[in-house]
């Protein structure tokens, strides 16, 4: 692990210029929370690019910004200036309802919480982020099965959230992110309510979407976890201070690699 | 985003919460029922009062003697003609008016009828002529009417009222008994039909005599209570009133109103009169009603500024994962709209099932118009009072509202 991290550290920053197109764009963003003295500036002047089927950990403490940025890239919120644009999409010019559709269609978001609607069943919450995209009955269904199967949760898929423990919990998530295919998995902490065993579990779901060819952005303030990704950023006080490639965005995130190799 | 979908989330949303929503339906459910009830009682009685003045006869006028000299020194007014008595020979006058079909002269007493060891105290008794039972529309069910012979030769004969005669005789036929009026043998020669009650009065308990016999027997030659005065159609009722009033005006030295002995008193106007008086009445039970039902409106309002306060967080996952605001706003306006629908058609039933119960000796009446105007309105409470509370979940900022704790 030393020696991966080490040559990872060795390998520059590389601004993304003639990789694969970029799913996520941010241009000198900033974002101020109030007016006048109460003002506070949670990002202050962040650019990052996100290629596609790139594995990305957001790492920072708590107060650095790293939540706001989040908000800003899952479409939750939008800079106070610079520009934030997903799939060639400028944020800043969408109203409530397209914003809306940004995240149907282009995100798939994973909570810390889970946030699964409680007494709907597993398969409910999966099926859910169709329903509001318009997509009718039968192919719903199909379509969430199918996620479930993907993370495994086959035999819960009728359970209700309360029914389920908390690894299980975030699966359902995790199938309720990638069930509308979209561009970006964007992950605020999943790891966070986790305990080790179901930490390691949710990871490998992680890796094999990214071999399957999803890209990942992941908020953590966990090593164990940053790990994991193809390129950790640190973010402290609402700028970016280190940004590292642990592997090329087209080649299969370390960890699997590391389990594969075992 | 199917409507049908909204309605299963809507739906999913009121089952997750069965007594809080069960309470708010409730409410409604009164609202409407009460609105249909009391609506239903208010045409119930108004019908009632209808039926009543009908029976009375719709021809037919009543001159009351009023015995304005009883109040006249207290009025002020004093003068001689106007204590003078209502006579049969003033209803003699009368019968020579256009368009009167029959005159009848009344004098009434409350008497008790003795029949073995039966009484019947309080009984209104009538002396009148045989015309009097076609003028007030009452019909012989059982014997005979009183006839002119027996008016002139002053016989004492009876017919009864059927409360009375079933007070009296119970079930035996009283055709041909002897029953004691005030100590005087009288002979029962008819039963009338059943009239029902009107108002206050059993107009069953009642017995019709030949006028000269309880002027004899009983109350003296004084004035007559009443003149019953039958027009020949209902058309030239008003005329036959004013032309009466104008005969006895002049009878009985009448210069203005203030000095009358008498009052005609015309069914027809009466029967207006107390047709607006119950429709009154039937407005007022509505506004009761409908306050229920913007009580019970309200009860949404609250209730679903609960439920969304309550699910501030589920409402941020729906916005996260793509709902648009419509679509929540469309499922918070369902819960509410469907509460309130349920409500309405729960009370429609209620309402209806208690149209079937007698209410405070009325026997409602269902205004078709008041069903559905219950329902709709119950609709568009859903609508409005769901307006607010489900506005305010369409415009939550996600952010905030996957925040909330």
């Amino acid at each position: 692990m030393m020696t991966r991290q080490a040559a990872g550290g060795s390998a520059p920053p590389v601004p993304q210029a003639g990789g694969p197109r970029p799913v996520v764009r941010l241009l000198s963003v900033t974002k101020t929370y109030g007016t006048g003295d109460a003002a506070v500036q949670a990002l202050r002047g962040i650019s990052l690019e996100v290629a596609s089927r790139d594995y990305v950990a957001i790492m920072g403490a708590s107060g650095s910004g790293k939540s706001t940025l989040m908000n800003i890239i899952g479409c939750l919120d939008v800079p106070t200036s610079g520009r934030f644009l997903i799939d060639d999409i400028d944020s800043a010019s969408l109203d409530e309802g397209q914003l809306a559709l940004v995240r149907n269609r282009k995100i798939g978001f994973v909570f810390q919480s889970f946030n699964l609607i409680p007494r709907m069943t597993a398969l409910a919450n999966v099926e859910l982020p169709l329903s509001y995209a318009g997509i009718k009955h039968a192919e719903r269904r199909a379509r969430a099965e199918a996620a479930l199967r993907l993370v495994a949760l086959t035999d819960r898929m009728h359970h209700q959230p309360n029914q389920l423990s908390g690894g299980q919990l975030q699966r359902v998530a995790v199938a309720r992110a990638l069930v509308t295919t979209p561009s970006l998995i964007l992950a605020d902490e999943p790891t966070g309510n986790l305990d080790t065993a179901a930490t390691r579990d949710l990871m490998g779901v992680f890796d094999r979407l990214n071999v399957a060819g999803r890209t990942i952005i992941l908020i953590t303030h966990e090593r164990d976890v940053a790990v994991h990704a193809k390129r950790v950023v640190q973010v402290q006080d609402g700028l970016i201070v280190n940004d590292q490639r642990l592997v090329g965005p087209a080649d299969p995130p370390p960890m699997l690699r590391e389990a594969e190799r075992a | 985003m199917s409507p049908a979908q909204i309605l299963r989330f809507a739906l999913a949303g009121l089952f997750a919460n069965k007594l809080r929503s069960a309470l708010t339906t409730l409410g409604i459910l009164i609202g409407v029922g009460s609105v249909i009830l009391l609506v239903a009682v208010g045409n119930g009685s108004s019908q009632a009062i209808e039926a009543n003045l009908n029976s009375l006869g719709t021809n037919s006028l009543t001159v009351l003697h009023t015995g304005a000299g009883l109040f006249g020194s207290a009025s002020g007014n004093t003068g001689a003609q106007s204590t003078a008595n209502l006579t049969v020979a003033d209803a003699r006058a009368l019968s020579q008016a256009a368009g009167v079909a029959s005159v009848s002269p009344v004098v009434s007493t409350s008497e008790t009828l003795t029949y073995g060891g039966n009484s019947d105290t309080g009984t209104s008794l009538t002396g009148t002529y045989p015309s009097y039972f076609q003028a007030t529309n009452s019909p012989i069910g059982q014997g005979s009417y009183i006839t002119d012979d027996d008016v002139t030769s002053a016989r004492k004969v009876l017919v009864l009222g059927t409360t009375t005669a079933s007070d009296l005789f119970g079930t035996a036929n009283p055709v041909g008994q002897s029953v004691d009026v005030a100590g005087v043998p009288f002979t029962v020669v008819g039963v009338l039909k059943e009239k029902g009650a009107s108002g206050l009065q059993n107009a069953d308990n009642s017995a019709i005599a030949p006028l000269s016999t309880v002027q004899e027997t009983l109350t003296g030659y004084g004035s007559l209570n009443d003149i019953v005065v039958e027009a020949q159609t209902p058309a030239e009722v008003n005329a036959v009133q004013s032309e009466i009033t104008s005969i006895l005006d002049r009878l009985e030295g009448v210069s203005s109103t203030s000095n009358a002995n008498f009052e005609v008193l015309n069914q027809a106007s009466l029967l207006a009169a107390s047709t607006s008086t119950s429709h009154t009445f039937t407005v007022l039970l509505g506004a009761v009603a409908a306050i229920s039902l913007l009580v019970g409106g309200i009860g949404i309002t609250n209730i679903m500024l609960v439920t969304v306060t309550e699910r501030t967080r589920e409402i941020g996952i729906r916005k996260a994962i793509g709902a648009q605001p419509g679509v929540i706003l469309a499922q918070f306006l369902a819960e509410a709209t469907l509460l309130s629908v349920i409500g309405g058609a729960l009370g429609i039933v209620a309402g209806l099932v208690g149209t079937n119960f007698t209410i405070v000796g009325v026997k409602p009446v269902a205004v078709p118009a008041s069903i559905a105007l219950a329902f709709g309105v119950s609709v568009v409470i859903g609508l409005f009072f769901g307006g607010y509370p489900a506005n305010r979940a369409a415009g939550m900022r996600p952010v905030d509202a996957l925040r909330y704790e």
